[in-house]
């Protein structure tokens, strides 16, 4: 049986000068936990959204293969992504706040989608959001159904998205920084929420986030981003006990250990900034900060494979 | 909600106080009233005794407080000229008036609100810069000029429509699409940039993830929030035809209560002019709460 999702060589660009995604690679199975790691604008968000289809205007993906439970997303029409969007594949966002149409109650929100994709009755969809809701974790479901979102808190709104993006069961969640705009408290229910979810459900998961804290907790697997690229992918455990790549090596490095810290080693850093990067860029992303990088890396950097399931991207070897 | 509409009340009940207030200074400000009324060939006596017989004797603050106090009985005085009540007047009057300014604002709606949706769908395409060129001229073109071209060609030269009067459905055609006309430049802007703002909005790529049809995140999800700014403008505008419609009521000949303010502008018969202006503002403040109500209705947030 072919994996849940599978993307080959993704890119994304947005007009003619700038390149989010330059070949990116991913596969999410079914029950597993994906997590896409990397800091703010490596591209992380674009690879979700372009799976989605949901980019901008002036946004435009191309890609070798990407495939949904078999199913060619690259041949879709807007109808056919429709059509699966909400419903075998869903998404929740990082700005819970702002998600939610402000015009239209909780309830109407929730039960138009099982509405849409399976045609249930509103009485039907009513129950079922009710039970999503306590499910997630929110008292009083019956209350909050008949509430607009501006009565709720930031932690309830992620929580009504979640509770929505499960409406139809999907087979697939995509879950873009579900907790960077909560306080820790909420963070934590939240995460531990997801993975209940994801085990009880067994649904496929990409969680994209920058905090490792939380890939060590929930991953899988992880696919470290840098620059547009997928540098390193790994099994969770692999990828922290063995990283290859120097940027995941960084990453790492830059995630304080209780207990394992002395007191005069400070905490890691990797200089600089994420290269804006165009088209025709040739080489490793990364050479610009990295501590290994010589001339030869300004060529084109070669795929290797650390163990079975263990690649990366970079000229040193394993 | 409740302290919502009674905060909207209290206002509106400033304003028309203001309102009444200045209605009454302005009228009294154009010149001594007795003498204007009398009429150029009256003698100093005559001016006494019109002075005399409209209580313009009296204190002017008397004046004003008897004209208030009758006015919130429903009494607006009597007209020097048609020699009947002024409320009768304008009651027969404002029926005109109102079919006009609503025929308007309906004729402006039913283009501006689809104009705009689409301009903004297409944004940035020729369509879209068509539409905001015409409404560039639209907002340009005087209302009495462009009824007078309406008039020649569809009334004159077509012979399809009547050119004056108010007997049939017809004779609101011309006139009705005039004022909307300058009603619909500004909608259909509203509606086009409302309608970007909410596609670019994290709630529409939600509405989008959830695989919703094209149809519903266009027409229940972005138009619902982009609707709230042109709800309010439209009762503003359907106010501005009210009383705008004075201009236009005298190009079709349509006897509304625009034509009788002009009326009574020219006859120096000031007690309507004075009903005239109260009854609109009245009227236009009305319509404002109107739109605070409606934009409660559309945007939850507002029902604190």
């Amino acid at each position: 049986m072919s994996a849940l999702l599978e993307v080959e060589q993704l890119e994304v660009g947005f007009g003619s000068r700038t390149s989010a995604v330059r070949g990116t690679s991913l596969t999410v199975e079914r029950g597993e936990t994906h997590c896409l790691v990397g800091e703010s604008g490596c591209g992380k968000s674009v690879t979700a959204l372009a799976v989605m289809n949901l980019l901008a205007r002036g946004g435009y993906r191309r890609a070798r293969r990407m495939s949904f439970q078999g199913e060619d997303l690259l041949k879709l029409n807007d109808r056919g992504m429709a059509r699966l969007r909400g419903n075998a594949m869903a998404m929740i966002f990082q700005e819970p706040m702002t998600s939610l149409n402000p015009a239209y109650t909780v309830g109407s929100q929730m039960t138009e989608v099982l509405r849409r994709h399976k045609g249930s009755s509103q009485r039907v969809a009513t129950d079922r959001a009710a039970d999503l809701l306590a499910r997630v974790g929110i008292t009083a479901p019956g209350l909050r159904l008949g509430q607009f979102p501006h009565q709720l808190s930031g932690g309830l709104r992620q929580r009504v998205m979640i509770a929505m993006a499960l409406m139809c069961d999907p087979q697939l969640l995509i879950a873009d920084e579900p907790t960077t705009a909560l306080d820790v408290t909420v963070q934590a229910q939240i995460l531990r929420l997801l993975a209940e979810l994801q085990r009880d459900l067994g649904l496929g998961m990409l969680l994209i986030t920058h905090d490792l804290g939380i890939v060590a907790r929930v991953a899988t697997r992880v696919s470290v981003m840098y620059a547009g690229e997928v540098v390193e992918s790994a099994a969770t455990a692999q990828l922290f006990s063995d990283p290859k790549h120097p940027y995941t090596q960084g990453l790492l490095r830059c995630v304080p250990v209780p207990g394992k810290q002395r007191q005069d080693e400070p905490l890691g850093s990797i200089p600089g900034t994420v290269p804006r990067i165009g088209p025709g860029f040739e080489g490793c992303g990364f050479r610009e900060r990295c501590s290994f990088a010589d001339a030869s890396c300004a060529q084109t950097v070669p795929h290797q494979t650390a163990a079975p399931g263990h690649d990366y991207l970079c000229r040193l070897a394993p | 909600m409740l302290s919502f509409l009674t905060r909207r009340l209290i206002v509106a009940l400033l304003v028309a106080a203001t309102v009444m207030t200045l209605a009454f200074v302005l009228t009294r400000l154009s010149g001594d009233l007795a003498t204007s009324i009398a009429g150029a060939n009256a003698t100093q006596a005559d001016i006494e005794v019109i002075r005399k017989a409209y209580g313009l004797d009296r204190p002017v603050l008397t004046q004003f407080f008897d004209w208030v106090g009758r006015a919130l009985t429903g009494d607006l005085g009597n007209s020097y000229f048609f020699q009947t009540r002024v409320s009768t007047l304008i009651a027969e009057r404002m029926p005109v008036t109102l079919t006009l300014g609503i025929t308007g604002l309906l004729i402006a709606l039913f283009v501006s609100i689809p104009l705009g949706i689409l301009a903004a769908v297409r944004e940035g395409t020729g369509f879209d810069r068509a539409v905001q060129m015409v409404a560039l001229l639209g907002q340009a073109m005087p209302s009495f000029w462009l009824g007078l071209l309406l008039m020649i060609t569809f009334g004159l030269q077509l012979g399809w429509l009547p050119i004056s009067g108010t007997g049939s459905w017809e004779n609101f055609v011309m006139p009705g699409v005039v004022l909307a006309f300058s009603a619909i430049p500004a909608l259909t802007r509203l509606t086009r940039a409302g309608m970007i703002q909410a596609m670019g909005s994290d709630y529409i790529r939600t509405a989008r993830a959830k695989g919703l049809s094209r149809a519903s995140i266009l027409l229940k999800h972005a138009l619902r929030n982009a609707a709230i700014p042109v709800v309010a403008i439209a009762a503003v505008q359907l106010g501005f035809m009210l009383g705008g419609s004075i201009v236009i009521e005298q190009v079709f000949a349509l006897h509304g209560v625009g034509f009788l303010a002009w009326e009574s502008i020219a006859k120096n018969d000031f007690p309507v002019v004075q009903a005239v202006v109260l009854v609109l503002a009245v009227i236009y403040v009305a319509l404002t709460m109107v739109a605070d109500l409606m934009n409660a209705v559309l945007d939850p947030r507002l029902r604190v």
